[in-house]
């Protein structure tokens, strides 16, 4: 088996030039799905015997506060690969995925506000999962602050590939034991072993929503990463090829 | 990372490395006392706040003496963060560890060790007296100075990551506490939650017992994740 794929993965100029092609494949079919998925979710879904249309709005938060942990394993797994393989667009990677890892955080946080007021009664609840979801939001913080706080820009890589692998061996930990400290939020309905207890006309939606959210992130980190590596690059040569095209 | 030079140092001669850093680190520290004693004063003040910023009814103090104490003690620890490694990179110290050809990890582990007797240990024997004053029972002293002595193990070693992450940058003190206080989240949990069982009388094992496992994992994992750390820095 040849390696070849594997090490031009790690050429900047490559990568680059992959990400230009790939983003419209991710970025049209995950319009197309959350579009769909909205339809799905607004229009055909019937409502909630116990909360009416309330809990349409599940359908902007359960994949948000799902794309909040898929980010950031992202982000911990690109930053692991960096500094096993030294391998600078993973570094990219990993720092592009940051941003967009916390704003879907804060989406996940003000979607569950906006919902637990109607259903709970309160904007904000000690519930473990909404303080597990703000505890990463200060994740998150945390790197972009360590990153942003480093000039040499190897040194900022590097440390702040340490924090993200020290902290995605953290989130497990914090995630339990804030579970175990208090609970109130409804247990799991969609990942969760055995059926989902959600009915098909109301489950089939919110999965073409994880999905487009999916898509729409892979979309988004393409396009951050070109920027990303055209900041480092800059006294590159190829970038005045790339950019004069 | 740049390993490759002569034989691999045996374990003895590493226990040997990481007693001498242990030792060096506890001799330096004793002879600069006021640093020792700041932490410590850091705590009373923070917990002598509290009585005046809520009641200084005894009944309405008890149901919150175990959440001040931890809050206290962990801002405390925090505070004592930036000693562990500041004055060793101004130095030099930290270079010479590196160039010794003992395992990093190791001599991190002894200087993350002399972090704990010199910070954590005090703190837990002073901890009774403020939660005594608190209106917790006597009979809590036991459970409290145990919860607090093993968490402090926990928040040292979570720490001394945040500590070697932040070397060298300037404004750290911010930072430092924004990386530091998520991570330490699981032991505030639960040594509150034991504290608070011993304040009521009640047994207060389990999440003593999950406390001693956090700090377990954090004696196998942290010292590795800060010598990175500290070796990034060196670069």
């Amino acid at each position: 088996m040849s390696w070849t794929w594997f090490h031009r993965l790690a050429s900047p100029p490559h990568i680059y030039r992959l990400a230009q092609r790939l983003t419209p494949w991710f970025a049209w079919p995950a319009g197309a799905l959350i579009l769909a998925a909205l339809y799905g979710g607004l229009v055909l879904a019937p409502p909630d015997y116990q909360q009416g249309d309330g809990f349409r709005i599940i359908y902007m938060h359960a994949p948000s506060a799902w794309m909040s942990l898929m980010v950031y394993t992202t982000m911990a797994v690109a930053a692991a690969v960096a500094l096993i393989w030294r391998m600078k667009v993973a570094h990219a990677v990993a720092a592009s995925c940051a941003p967009i890892g916390a704003s879907f955080t804060i989406a996940a946080l003000v979607t569950g506000s906006l919902w637990g007021e109607p259903m709970w009664g309160t904007w904000w609840e000690w519930d473990p999962r909404l303080t597990s979801e703000l505890i990463l939001l200060f994740l998150y913080l945390g790197y972009m602050g360590l990153r942003g706080a480093i000039e040499d820009p190897q040194r900022a890589d590097r440390t702040s590939a340490v924090l993200a692998v020290v902290g995605i061996v953290n989130v497990p930990i914090i995630h339990y034991s804030v579970t175990w400290w208090n609970s109130l939020h409804q247990a799991p309905s969609v990942m969760r072993l055995g059926k989902p207890t959600l009915s098909t006309p109301m489950l089939v939606p919110l999965l073409m929503m994880m999905l487009g959210f999916t898509l729409f992130f892979v979309a988004v980190l393409l396009v951050r990463l070109r920027g990303e590596i055209l900041v480092r690059e800059r006294s590159a040569s190829w970038i005045r090829e790339v950019l004069s095209t | 990372m740049s390993d490759t030079r002569t034989a691999a140092p045996d374990a003895a001669s590493v226990l040997e490395a990481a007693r001498l850093v242990l030792e060096r680190d506890l001799t330096l520290a004793l002879r600069r006392r006021g640093q020792l004693v700041q932490p410590l004063a850091f705590f009373v003040i923070v917990t002598t706040l509290f009585p005046l910023a809520i009641s200084p009814e005894l009944a309405r103090l008890r149901e919150v003496a175990a959440g001040v104490l931890w809050v206290a003690a962990l801002l405390a620890s925090l505070l004592a963060l930036e000693f562990l490694f500041r004055d060793d990179a101004y130095d030099g110290t930290l270079e010479q560890y590196a160039l010794s050809g003992q395992p990093l990890t190791g001599l991190m582990f002894a200087k993350t060790a002399a972090h704990w007797l010199l910070t954590g240990l005090p703190l837990a024997l002073m901890a009774p007296l403020a939660a005594l004053s608190l209106g917790a029972p006597p009979d809590a002293v036991p459970g409290i100075v145990a919860s607090v002595a093993v968490g402090t193990i926990a928040l040292s070693l979570i720490g001394s990551i945040g500590a070697a992450l932040t070397l060298g940058l300037r404004r750290s003190g911010v930072l430092l506490a924004l990386l530091t206080l998520p991570l330490s989240l699981p032991v505030l949990i639960f040594g509150a939650r034991a504290s608070e069982l011993a304040i009521h009388g009640e047994p207060y094992v389990a999440p003593l017992e999950l406390l001693a496992a956090l700090a377990v994992l954090g004696i196998t994992l942290a010292p590795l994740a800060s010598a990175a750390a500290v070796r990034i820095s060196l670069e």
